[in-house]
C-alpha cells in the first residue's frame, strides 16, 4: 500500500469494496480461494447469528449483560484473518469476530458473558488475552508482549484492539509511545464505531482522525473504511509483515459503525438520530460483502439458508450446553487467587463450607 | 563466600545472582540502566546483562508495569522499578485490574511473575511524595504479595524469592536504612520463604510486631524498656501479604499484650488488620488491649515536619510501658 498513499491526517479511507459490493482498486485486491471467501462470510454470519441470538437470551433473562458487535463483523475479521498462527491477539471486549477466526470456541465466549471465569481459559495454543475492560489497559499489555518478543528474538506480531473512546485513554499513549521506541511489533487497531457509550467521537478528541495520532509516535497510520472486509485484511496484513520484518508498530484505524447498543444496558436512542443508523445500515459490512460474492456467483442463495441453519442450530446448542449448568463453585473462587492457596484463604474457605453444610 | 552488603547492595546482588542463573530475568524502569537507578539498587546490571535485559525506559509508570504484563505473559520474568512508592500510583490500574487478578480471571491460563520493586517509607528529608508507606494500599489487592526486608540479609533471599515466586509480587525497600548497616550477606542465591515473619528478639513480657525501617526503632525502645525490667518480644513481619499470622499469634498467646508499629497512617493501616486478627484469635489470652503506634491520619510532612510523624524510639518505649502497666 498504501501508508504512503493515505496520510493519517487526511481523512481519505483506505477502501477495496465500496457499499454496493463493487470492487474499486482491484490491485490490492489480494488472491482469495473461493473456499477462503465463504469461510470468511460464514464467519461474519457466524459472529451476527451469535449477537442476535445472545441479545434474545439477554431479553429472555437468560444472559446477563452483553455488548454486540452488530456492525463491526468486518473490522474484526478482516484484520484477526490476517494473523499467522503464532501471532498473539489482545482484545478489548468488542471483538467476537476476531476471536471466533483466532480459535477460540464459542461456548467460552459464551461462558464468559454468562459470568463464569473458565470463559478466559482459552484453550491450548489458541493466543489470546481476555477481555479487557478497564479501557486502552490491554494495548501496554499487547506493547509487553511485542517487547518480549523482541527480547527472545522470536517474530511473532501481537494485534490488539481498541475503541475511539480508548484513544483518550493516558495507556493508550503510553502503550503507543513504549511500542515505537522499542520497536515492538504490534498492530494497534482502534475501531472506531462513532460512540463511546452515548459520547460522540467528534467529542472525544480535536483530531481530525484517530489514526493521525500515529504522527506523534513516528509510525505509520492508515484510515480504513472499517466495513470493508478487503480493505481491512489488507492493511492489517501490511502492517503485520513490517511489524515481522522488524520495523515496529503500526496503528490503524477502522472507521466503522456500532449499528447496536453498547451493551444491553444501553438505550441509543437517547443519544442519536434512527436516520443516522438507517444510513449506516446501508454500509452493512455483511451486506457489502454478500453482494461482492453474488455477483462473483460464489454465494447462492440456498448456500446462505443452509448455513445459516447450521449455524443458528449450533449456537443454540452451545448456549444450552452451559445454560444453567455453569454457576461457579466455591473452590473456583478461592483457587486461583495465588498458585498456593495461602492459610488465611484456606480458613476462609473452609469457614464458608461448614457454613454453608449448617455446620459448628 | 560472604561479603559485608548494605541492603541496597544485597538487591543489587539478588538481582545479579537471579540474572545469571535465568535468561528470563529482564530488569527495566526509569534511569535503571545507564545511572544503575536514582539509589543505584541496579548499578553494573546493564554493563554486566546487556541493554536487550536491562534498560531504560519512557517516563510512564503505567506503561512500566502494564508491559511487564505482557512481558510475563509471554514468558520472561520482569524485575520493574518504581522509582519511588510514591510515583506508583499512574500504575494503579494495572497492578489492580491485571496484575493482581490474571490468574484469577484466566483460571491459571495465564499468570504473571514479575516483582514491582520500590522504595518506600519517611526520613531521608526527601521532597514531597517520596515518603509515604502506603502498604496497606496494596496488601488490601487479592493475587498481590507485598513484601517488606529490613536487614540485608533478608532482602536478598526474600528479593529472590519474589523472582522466582509464580505470582506477583510489591517488593517494597525500607530506603531509610538503605545504607544503615552492613551484614554478612553470602554471595550464592538463597531464598527466605514469602510469607513468613521472624522473631528478631524473644521475650515473655509483650509482643512488638513491625516491618521495614521501623524493625530498627522498636529494637531501641526495647533498649530502654529492658532497663526498666520489660522485655519485649520482637515481630519483623518481612511479608505484609499473605500474612504470617501464625507467629505473632503464638507470641500474643505468650505474652498477653501486642503493640503494632508502622510509619504509615493508622486508620485502616496493617496494624488495624493485625490488631483484628489478635482479637479473633487471642482474645482469651490478652492482658491489655493491642495498640498501635503508628505515623498520624495526616499527610506526610515535609522534611521539617517528619520527626514528629515516624514513631521515635522513645515514643514507642513510652506505649511499651503504658501498655505494660495496662
Amino acid at each position: 500500500m498504501r501508508f504512503e498513499d493515505y496520510k493519517p491526517s487526511e481523512e481519505k479511507h483506505y477502501s477495496i469494496l465500496n457499499s454496493n459490493g463493487q470492487i474499486i482498486t482491484e490491485e490490492d485486491l489480494l488472491s482469495f480461494s473461493e473456499e477462503e471467501l465463504l469461510y470468511l462470510y460464514r464467519t461474519m454470519l457466524y459472529t451476527r447469528i451469535v449477537d442476535e441470538k445472545a441479545l434474545s437470551y439477554q431479553r429472555q433473562g437468560r444472559m446477563l449483560t452483553y455488548a454486540p458487535n452488530i456492525g463491526q463483523e468486518a473490522a474484526q475479521i478482516g484484520s484477526a484473518y490476517a494473523m499467522e498462527k503464532e501471532d498473539w491477539l489482545v482484545p478489548a471486549f468488542r471483538e467476537l469476530g476476531a476471536w471466533l477466526i483466532r480459535g477460540i470456541p464459542l461456548k467460552n465466549i459464551y461462558l464468559y458473558w454468562y459470568g463464569n471465569e473458565w470463559g478466559s481459559y482459552m484453550p491450548e495454543g489458541v493466543k489470546v488475552l481476555p477481555v479487557s475492560v478497564p479501557i486502552a489497559s490491554q494495548l501496554q499489555h499487547a506493547t509487553g508482549i511485542g517487547m518480549a518478543n523482541n527480547i527472545k528474538g522470536e517474530n511473532n506480531v501481537v494485534v490488539t484492539y481498541v475503541g475511539d473512546g480508548g484513544t483518550s485513554q493516558g495507556d493508550f499513549h503510553e502503550a503507543l509511545n513504549f511500542a515505537a521506541v522499542f520497536k515492538a511489533p504490534v498492530v494497534f487497531i482502534i475501531q472506531n464505531n462513532q460512540y463511546a457509550i452515548s459520547v460522540p467521537r467528534k467529542e472525544q478528541t480535536a483530531s481530525e482522525t484517530l489514526a493521525q495520532k500515529a504522527i506523534a509516535y513516528n509510525m505509520p497510520g492508515v484510515l480504513v473504511d472499517g466495513n470493508d472486509i478487503f480493505a481491512m485484511y489488507s492493511a492489517t496484513k501490511e502492517a503485520i509483515d513490517k511489524a515481522r520484518k522488524g520495523e515496529g508498530p503500526t496503528l490503524i484505524e477502522a472507521f466503522t459503525y456500532r449499528l447496536g447498543a453498547h451493551t444491553t444496558s444501553d438505550d441509543p436512542t437517547k443519544y442519536r438520530e434512527d436516520k443516522e443508523v438507517e444510513e449506516w445500515e446501508k454500509k452493512d459490512p455483511i451486506l457489502r460483502f454478500k453482494k461482492y460474492l453474488q455477483s462473483k456467483e460464489i454465494l447462492t442463495e440456498e448456500w446462505e439458508k443452509n448455513t445459516q441453519k447450521e449455524i443458528e442450530k449450533e449456537v443454540v446448542y452451545t448456549f444450552e450446553e452451559i445454560e444453567d449448568k455453569s454457576d461457579t463453585s466455591i473452590e473456583d473462587i478461592f483457587n486461583y487467587q495465588y498458585e498456593t492457596m495461602p492459610p488465611h484463604l484456606e480458613e476462609q474457605l473452609e469457614q464458608y463450607k461448614s457454613f454453608l453444610e449448617g455446620g459448628k | 563466600m560472604a561479603n559485608k552488603l548494605n541492603i541496597v547492595e544485597a538487591v543489587n546482588q539478588a538481582m545479579i545472582n537471579e540474572m545469571e542463573k535465568d535468561e528470563a530475568v529482564v530488569v527495566y524502569g526509569e534511569d535503571v540502566g545507564v545511572e544503575g537507578g536514582v539509589f543505584r539498587a541496579t548499578v553494573d546490571l546493564q554493563k554486566k546483562f546487556g541493554k536487550k535485559r536491562v534498560f531504560d525506559t519512557p517516563l510512564a509508570e503505567s506503561a512500566i508495569v502494564g508491559t511487564a504484563v505482557g512481558m510475563a505473559i509471554n514468558g520472561l520474568k520482569p524485575i520493574v522499578e518504581m522509582q519511588f512508592m510514591g510515583f506508583s500510583y499512574p500504575a494503579f490500574n494495572q497492578i489492580i485490574s491485571h496484575v493482581a487478578r490474571m490468574r484469577n480471571r484466566t483460571r491459571g491460563r495465564f499468570t504473571v511473575p514479575m516483582v514491582i520493586r520500590a522504595p518506600y517509607g519517611g526520613g531521608i528529608r526527601a521532597l514531597e511524595h517520596h515518603s509515604e508507606s502506603t502498604e496497606a494500599l496494596y496488601s488490601h489487592i487479592p493475587g498481590l504479595k507485598v513484601v517488606i526486608p529490613s536487614t540485608p540479609y533478608d532482602t536478598k533471599g526474600l528479593l529472590i524469592a519474589a523472582i522466582r515466586d509464580p505470582d506477583p509480587v510489591m517488593f517494597l525497600e525500607p530506603k531509610r536504612i538503605y545504607r544503615a548497616f552492613r551484614q554478612e550477606v553470602p554471595e550464592e542465591a538463597y531464598e527466605l520463604p514469602i510469607g513468613k515473619a521472624k522473631v528478631v528478639e524473644k521475650g515473655e513480657d509483650i509482643t512488638i510486631i513491625t516491618w521495614g525501617a521501623m524493625v530498627r526503632d522498636v529494637q531501641k525502645a526495647s533498649e530502654t524498656v529492658k532497663k526498666k525490667g520489660i522485655n519485649p518480644e520482637i515481630i519483623d513481619l518481612r511479608t505484609i501479604s499473605p500474612m504470617d499470622r501464625e507467629t505473632f499469634i503464638e507470641s500474643v498467646k505468650k505474652t498477653g499484650r501486642a503493640i503494632i508499629v508502622h510509619e504509615a497512617p493508622k486508620t485502616l493501616g496493617v496494624g488495624a488488620e493485625i490488631v483484628s486478627i489478635i482479637n479473633e484469635k487471642a482474645f482469651l489470652y490478652l492482658e491489655a488491649p493491642p495498640t498501635r503506634v503508628t505515623g498520624f491520619d495526616t499527610i506526610f510532612p515535609l522534611p521539617r515536619g517528619e520527626k514528629h510523624y515516624i514513631p521515635s524510639p522513645e515514643r514507642i518505649a513510652k506505649t511499651i510501658e503504658d501498655v505494660v502497666k495496662f
